[in-house]
C-alpha cells in the first residue's frame, strides 16, 4: 500500500495533488462509514462549494479551469448547463448504480468520461432481487406478519406459495447485476431469458428484442436496466397482460421502469400474481394501495445498503479518480452503446 | 379398493383428503370425539395411516390398529413414526423425497437473505410509513458469507448447490465424512459452528439429533452468527436459542420450525433479526400435489400388491 502512494505521489506533489470537486445537493454528503473524504483526502485536493463560505457560482468560477474530475454525491444531478460552468472536466463519477440524473448525451458530446458504481453494488443488488423474488413466491414477510400477530395457532394453516424451480426467469438489462442475477438464479433451476438494447453474443441465454415477448415468455420479470427515455415506462399494461395473471415484477432498477399506477391497479386486480419493489417513482411514498397487499413485498430502495458496498464504492472512486489522473484505463466506465 | 379403511391423522391436503376418498374408506382422526372407542369400533377395517409432519403412527397408534399395513407420511421427516414398532410388526412405512427437496432449500435461502438483508423487517419499514421519516440502516451481506450445514442428505446439497452460486464457501456435518464430496467436513456441530457464519440445519430429526443445536454450539457461532432451520424444531434448543437470540449472544435466526407448533416464543416477536415462518417448507402448490401424488400412488401400489415407489421401511 504505501508503495503504491509513494508512485502515485511522484507524479503530485502534496501541492499538486489533483483538484477533484464534490458536486452535491445540500442534503447529501459523501459516506461517513466508511470515511471516504478521510480516504480521498491524502490523494486529492477536494473542492466542496458548499463548504466554502464564498458563494457556490463564485467559488465555482474561480476554481473552474482547474477542475478535471468531479464526484456527482447520489441522485446530485450534473446537468448541460452545470457542465458549462466546467470547461476543462474530463470525468466524472457516479456514486450509484444509475445514472438517470446525469445528462450522458451532454458528456459524450463534450468527451467527458463517466463511470459507475454498478460493479461496487452488484452483488448486493442481486441478492436483494433474488431474496425479494423467494420472498413474494414463498409469502415470506407475509408468513413472518402472520405469526408475529399470532394467527398461527387460531389459523393453524397458512395459504400456499409457489415454486421457484422451473419458473422462466427474464431480466430487464443484462449488465453486471442482471448478470448476477442470472447466476444466482441458474442454480434455482430458473430458465434465463434477458432483453437489452442489443443482444450480447457471448451470454448462453436467449434474447428478446421486445420487452412484451420477453414478458409473454416469462413467468417472472426482473428489473435491472438503466432509466433512460428509452426505458421510462417500459413496463406498461402492454407488458403487464403479456406477463399474465400469475406473473411477477421484481424492481431493482428505478421506480420509472414502471408506469406505477398502471401496476398498482394491476395489482389490486389480480392482472398480475405480484410484485417486489425496491424502488418507486416518487420516493419515499409508497401508493397506499400497495401497503395493504400480502402478495408485494416493499423495500426502501435499499438494495446497495451495506457495510461492504460502501467500501467497495471507496475503493472503485479512489481507482476511477487514481486511473483518470494518470492517464490509465478507467474501471467502470459507462459505454456510450 | 372402497372397503379399504384409511385413517388420516390430520388435515394437511385438501387435494389429498379428496384423492383418497375417491379411492378408500377414509377416516379422518380429527373429527373424532372419542379416540380410543373410534378406534375400537374401526380397527379391523383400517389398513393404512397417513400422516405428517405433526401427526403420524405411535406405538399406542400402532398398536390399537391390529390390521395396519401400511403408514404413508406426507413428508420426508419420520420422527412423527415408530419405525421400530413398524419394522417389528411388517408394517410398510413411505415417505415424500426428492418431490420437496427443492422447496426446502429455496425456503432455506430464502430465509438467509430475509435475515441478513432483513426483508421482512424493511417491508414493515415501509408499511408503517416510517421511510418518510429517513432511510432504513444498512444491513449485512450475503454474498460470500461461509454457509456451514449440518446434514448434507438431498436437501443439505440442495442448500449447498444455491448458496455457492452466492460465493458462499461451503463447509458441512455429517454422522461421516463423504470423501467424494469437496465441501469441508467438520467432525463435530461445535467445530463446524465455529468456522461458519451462517448455520443451517438440514438433517432427519432422531434420537442423536435431538437438540443438535445447543448452547456450546449458539456461543461457538457466535454475535455475528445466524441459525437457520428448515429441519424440526427439535433440533434446536429452543430456550437457549431464544436467550442467546435476546441477549444478543447470536446474531440472528430463520426460523420455519419451532418445538411446540403452533406455538412459537413470544420473545422472538419483539426481535429484529429473527424472521418466523409457520412450518412452510414444503408449502408450495406444487409440491404439495406432487407429495400427496406420491402418498396415492404408495398406497394403490401397496394395495395392488405392486413395489413401492418410495420405501423406507
Amino acid at each position: 500500500m504505501a508503495t503504491k502512494q509513494t508512485d502515485y505521489q511522484q507524479h503530485f506533489s502534496s501541492q499538486e495533488l489533483p483538484v477533484v470537486l464534490v458536486n452535491r445537493l445540500p442534503s447529501f454528503r459523501l459516506p461517513s462509514k466508511p470515511p471516504f473524504i478521510d480516504n480521498l483526502l491524502p490523494h486529492f485536493h477536494l473542492l466542496d462549494p458548499h463548504d466554502a463560505p464564498e458563494p457556490y457560482d463564485s467559488f465555482l468560477s474561480r476554481h473552474a479551469h482547474s477542475i478535471r474530475a468531479l464526484i456527482t454525491v447520489g441522485p446530485t444531478p450534473v446537468t448541460a448547463e452545470f457542465l458549462n460552468l466546467l470547461p476543462c472536466l474530463g470525468l466524472i463519477v457516479g456514486t450509484s448504480a444509475g445514472l438517470d440524473h446525469i445528462d450522458l448525451p451532454a458528456c459524450r458530446s463534450r468527451g467527458i468520461a463517466v463511470t459507475n458504481a454498478s460493479s461496487a453494488f452488484s452483488e448486493d443488488v442481486a441478492d436483494c432481487a433474488v431474496g425479494l423474488l423467494i420472498d413474494v413466491l414463498r409469502r415470506i414477510s407475509a408468513a413472518d406478519r402472520f405469526v408475529r400477530g399470532q394467527m398461527w395457532p387460531v389459523k393453524k394453516e397458512y395459504p400456499l406459495g409457489f415454486k421457484l424451480g422451473g419458473k422462466r426467469v427474464g431480466i430487464v438489462g443484462l449488465g453486471s447485476i442482471g448478470s448476477e442475477i442470472a447466476k444466482r438464479l441458474s442454480a434455482f433451476n430458473c430458465s434465463i431469458a434477458y432483453n437489452s438494447r442489443k443482444k450480447k453474443p457471448s451470454v448462453p441465454f436467449p434474447f428478446y428484442a421486445n420487452v412484451s415477448d420477453l414478458a409473454a415468455n416469462s413467468d417472472v420479470l426482473i428489473l435491472c436496466c438503466a432509466l433512460t427515455e428509452e426505458t421510462t415506462h417500459i413496463i406498461n399494461k402492454d407488458v403487464m397482460i403479456a406477463l399474465g395473471k400469475q406473473g411477477l415484477i421484481i424492481n431493482v432498477g428505478r421506480g420509472s421502469l414502471i408506469d406505477e399506477k398502471v401496476l398498482v391497479q394491476c395489482l389490486v386486480r389480480g392482472e398480475i400474481g405480484g410484485a417486489g419493489l425496491d424502488v418507486f417513482e416518487n420516493e419515499p411514498n409508497v401508493p397506499k394501495e400497495l401497503l395493504g397487499l400480502d402478495n408485494v413485498v416493499l423495500s426502501p430502495h435499499c438494495a446497495v445498503m451495506t457495510p461492504e458496498s460502501f467500501e467497495a464504492l471507496l475503493q472503485l472512486t479512489v481507482a476511477n479518480l487514481k486511473a483518470f489522473f494518470s492517464n490509465k484505463p478507467l474501471l467502470s466506465v459507462v459505454s456510450n452503446e | 379398493m372402497e372397503s379399504i379403511g384409511v385413517l388420516m391423522a390430520c388435515p394437511m391436503n385438501s387435494y389429498l383428503e379428496h384423492e383418497l376418498e375417491k379411492r378408500f374408506n377414509l377416516f379422518r382422526f380429527w373429527t373424532v370425539p372419542e379416540k380410543s372407542a373410534f378406534l375400537a369400533t374401526n380397527k379391523n377395517s383400517i389398513r393404512a395411516v397417513v400422516g405428517n409432519s405433526s401427526a403420524g403412527a405411535d406405538a399406542e397408534l400402532i398398536e390399537a390398529l391390529p390390521k395396519l399395513e401400511i403408514v404413508a407420511s406426507f413428508s420426508v421427516g419420520l420422527d412423527k413414526i415408530d419405525l421400530a414398532k413398524c419394522k417389528e410388526k411388517g408394517i410398510r412405512v413411505t415417505n415424500t423425497p426428492d418431490v420437496l427437496t427443492d422447496d426446502v432449500a429455496d425456503l432455506a435461502i430464502g430465509l438467509m437473505l430475509a435475515v441478513l438483508r432483513k426483508l421482512c423487517e424493511s417491508d414493515r419499514y415501509v408499511r408503517s410509513g416510517k421511510w418518510k421519516k429517513g432511510d432504513y440502516k444498512l444491513t449485512t451481506k450475503f454474498t460470500g458469507k461461509r454457509v456451514g450445514i449440518i446434514g448434507l442428505g438431498r436437501i443439505g446439497m440442495a442448500v449447498a448447490k444455491r448458496a455457492e452460486a452466492f460465493s458462499c464457501p461451503i463447509s458441512y456435518y455429517s454422522r461421516t465424512e463423504k470423501p467424494e464430496i469437496k465441501y469441508k467436513y467438520y467432525p463435530s456441530v461445535v467445530e463446524l459452528a465455529a468456522n461458519c457464519d451462517i448455520l443451517v440445519v438440514a438433517c432427519l430429526l432422531t434420537e442423536e439429533t435431538l437438540h443438535i443445536v445447543n448452547r456450546e454450539v449458539i456461543d461457538a457461532l457466535g454475535p455475528k452468527g445466524v441459525v437457520i432451520n428448515v429441519g424440526r424444531g427439535p433440533h434446536v434448543d429452543e430456550p437457549e436459542l431464544v436467550s442467546a437470540l435476546v441477549e444478543r449472544r447470536l446474531g440472528g435466526a430463520g426460523l420455519d420450525v419451532f418445538e411446540h407448533e403452533p406455538e412459537v416464543p413470544e420473545e422472538l416477536f419483539g426481535l429484529d433479526n429473527v424472521v418466523l415462518l409457520p412450518h412452510v417448507g414444503s408449502a408450495t402448490v406444487e409440491t404439495r400435489q406432487a407429495m400427496a401424488d406420491l402418498v396415492i400412488g404408495n398406497l394403490e401400489a401397496h394395495f395392488l400388491n405392486k413395489p413401492l415407489l418410495t420405501p423406507v421401511v
